[in-house]
């Protein structure tokens, strides 16, 4: 598997849209920013043990299902994401997606294999989670841009931008819990665009806002891609696995299924899913 | 399980080079957490300010009415004995009555964000902190009305006495929200818990009520010293120096316990919460 991943790494690089500052990392770009090696993730159950009152009365039985009751989310997951690529991943409900942008995040730990991240990585946060109700939107800009790693400091210089790009106008002081729901998914992915990371994990945020807004964000998105950012995109969406990833990993019953080419992954799964689309027919330079 | 896995095993590692949170953003997730807590509490209840002071004031006058008028307890300045007992005691149970819920609480921060989780619970601490030294001049206003004032005692006696008291219950609040995760009737627990210590802690009588024999035994209760030595300094003007130190002698047994607890459990927070 990891030996297909890298040649078509190859393949994809030293395509024409390399810029002047792609081809000053050129040299490293065989050093992988995201490796994971043979991952293995399973959360323990804890059953039996959620109060003092059964893990006393019930103390055998409660530590042997503390040994053995575990849910394997990920089983033996290997590949590796290289510095300025946009890496999409798909997979089922309940598949091991957001366990794996757990791992990159830092916030899991593997139980077996490694997992090596060598940039700086923006959290996970969906969209608008992590906001208060009552607070305005400018505050939810300052408490949702340090969460996601950035400096009170720099949330200033940047607040006017941050606010311009989500055009939300005077409802920015105004508490987010009169937001309409799309409004709280502008402010929230104003922050992210804004951040300045090298490694951008994004999870189900695509298909929020009005379609506008969607352009804006597909075309900031771009902009990341030109600037060299790193992305980790963990979606429903094929039509937005298709359009914005450079490869694309389909984990499957907590295993990696295909690793590739976005077109014959999303091809792939949807042929899996019971949905085959006519991907086929899409020409990817044309897109 | 094969040779190769447990072999495995042995490599299991993170590593995240270049991690681009450091200090400055570490103080700036407490500031701005807090800040959300005040605004919350102040924005909306433009007498958010009374509402914290509100509860210790209340029980104060319920117990004055219960035991000095109904019960007829006859303990010179019974009404300031309740309140420096009161507040002392009210900001110590506040931190160490909600610690269970601190990260349960904020459950979408913990799976997301990547940050040291202990921010949550010193945050909390923090705004309890604050809650106590606004009350301080209600406090002084009550001495002052039975004519005690600030001596220079208080000059040293105030930033250790508060230093040893956060410590002591944020050291408690750490361990006891780490614990809470894997046991979730901690809760139940601690309420309990701090019902018995309330009536253990001389928080309604002065020490000096306590028969003899029994006196030595405040030393068991690690609240006892404490709320005893804030009333010497708040009545007589005085810090007793053997109060302060069996304070500070438990403020540091809980951080280390505390700490120790969270650092062995707080990398599986994110995965049982």
């Amino acid at each position: 598997m990891n030996s297909e991943v890298r040649s078509d790494l190859g393949s994809d690089m030293s395509s024409d849209r390399m810029s002047d500052r792609d081809r000053d990392r050129d040299r490293d770009m065989r050093e992988p920013v995201i490796s994971f090696q043979n991952v293995y993730k399973s959360y323990p159950l804890y059953g039996h043990i959620r109060g003092i009152k059964n893990f006393l009365f019930d103390f055998p039985r409660s530590l042997k299902s503390m040994k053995d009751e575990s849910f394997e989310a990920l089983q033996d997951i290997s590949f590796e994401v290289y510095e300025g690529e946009n890496f999409g991943i798909i997979g089922h409900n309940g598949a091991g997606k957001s366990t794996t942008l757990g791992l990159i995040a830092g916030v899991l730990r593997p139980n077996r294999g490694i997992v090596e991240v060598r940039r700086r990585v923006s959290p996970l946060l969906s969209l608008g989670a992590g906001f208060h109700p009552e607070l305005t939107g400018r505050e939810n800009i300052e408490l949702n841009g340090v969460l996601m790693g950035l400096t009170r400091r720099e949330i200033r210089l940047k607040m006017d931008e941050i606010i311009e790009f989500s055009e939300i106008g005077d409802f920015i002081n105004r508490p987010v819990r009169v937001y309409s729901s799309g409004m709280m998914a502008r402010i929230g992915f104003s922050v992210v665009a804004h951040l300045d990371p090298e490694i951008l994990l994004i999870d189900e945020v695509l298909g929020v806002g009005d379609i506008r807004f969607q352009k804006k964000c597909l075309d900031k998105m771009m902009t990341f891609k030109e600037s060299g950012v790193t992305m980790l995109l963990v979606t429903h969406s094929v039509a937005s696995i298709v359009n914005i990833c450079d490869r694309a990993l389909w984990i499957e019953d907590h295993r990696v299924q295909m690793a590739g080419d976005p077109i014959e992954v999303v091809d792939a799964y949807c042929n899996a899913a019971g949905l085959p689309m006519n991907f086929g027919a899409i020409n990817k330079a044309a897109l | 399980m094969s040779v190769g896995q447990r072999v495995a095993r042995k490599v299991s590692r993170v590593s995240h080079v270049g991690s681009h949170r450091n200090f400055e953003n570490h103080r700036d997730i407490l500031i701005v957490l807090l800040q959300k807590e005040l605004k919350v509490r102040y924005n909306n209840k433009g007498l958010g300010f009374l509402w914290s002071i509100a509860n210790p004031l209340a029980s104060a006058l319920v117990y004055l009415v219960a035991f000095q008028i109904l019960m007829r307890i006859r303990i010179p300045d019974y009404i300031l004995i309740l309140i420096t007992g009161t507040f002392t005691w009210q900001w110590f149970t506040n931190v160490v009555g909600s610690s269970p819920n601190a990260f349960v609480g904020n459950a979408s921060l913990i799976k997301k964000v990547s940050f040291p989780r202990n921010i949550v619970l010193l945050c909390m601490s923090c705004n309890h902190l604050i809650h106590f030294l606004m009350s301080v001049p209600v406090i002084m206003l009550f001495l002052a009305i039975h004519g005690r004032y600030p001596t220079l005692a208080w000059i040293y006696g105030m930033p250790l006495l508060i230093a040893v008291h956060f410590t002591m219950a944020y050291g408690l609040a750490l361990g006891l929200a780490s614990i809470n995760l894997f046991f979730r009737d901690m809760e139940r627990l601690v309420g309990i818990i701090l019902n018995f210590a309330f009536y253990l802690t001389p928080v309604l009588y002065p020490v000096e009520t306590i028969p003899p024999k029994l006196q030595h035994f405040i030393f068991f209760n690690p609240a006892a010293p404490l709320i005893a030595a804030w009333r010497d300094l708040f009545m007589e003007g005085r810090l007793d120096w053997l109060y302060l130190a069996v304070s500070a002698g438990y403020a540091a047994l809980f951080y280390l316990l505390g700490t120790s607890i969270y650092k062995r459990l707080s990398w599986k927070f994110a995965e049982v919460i």
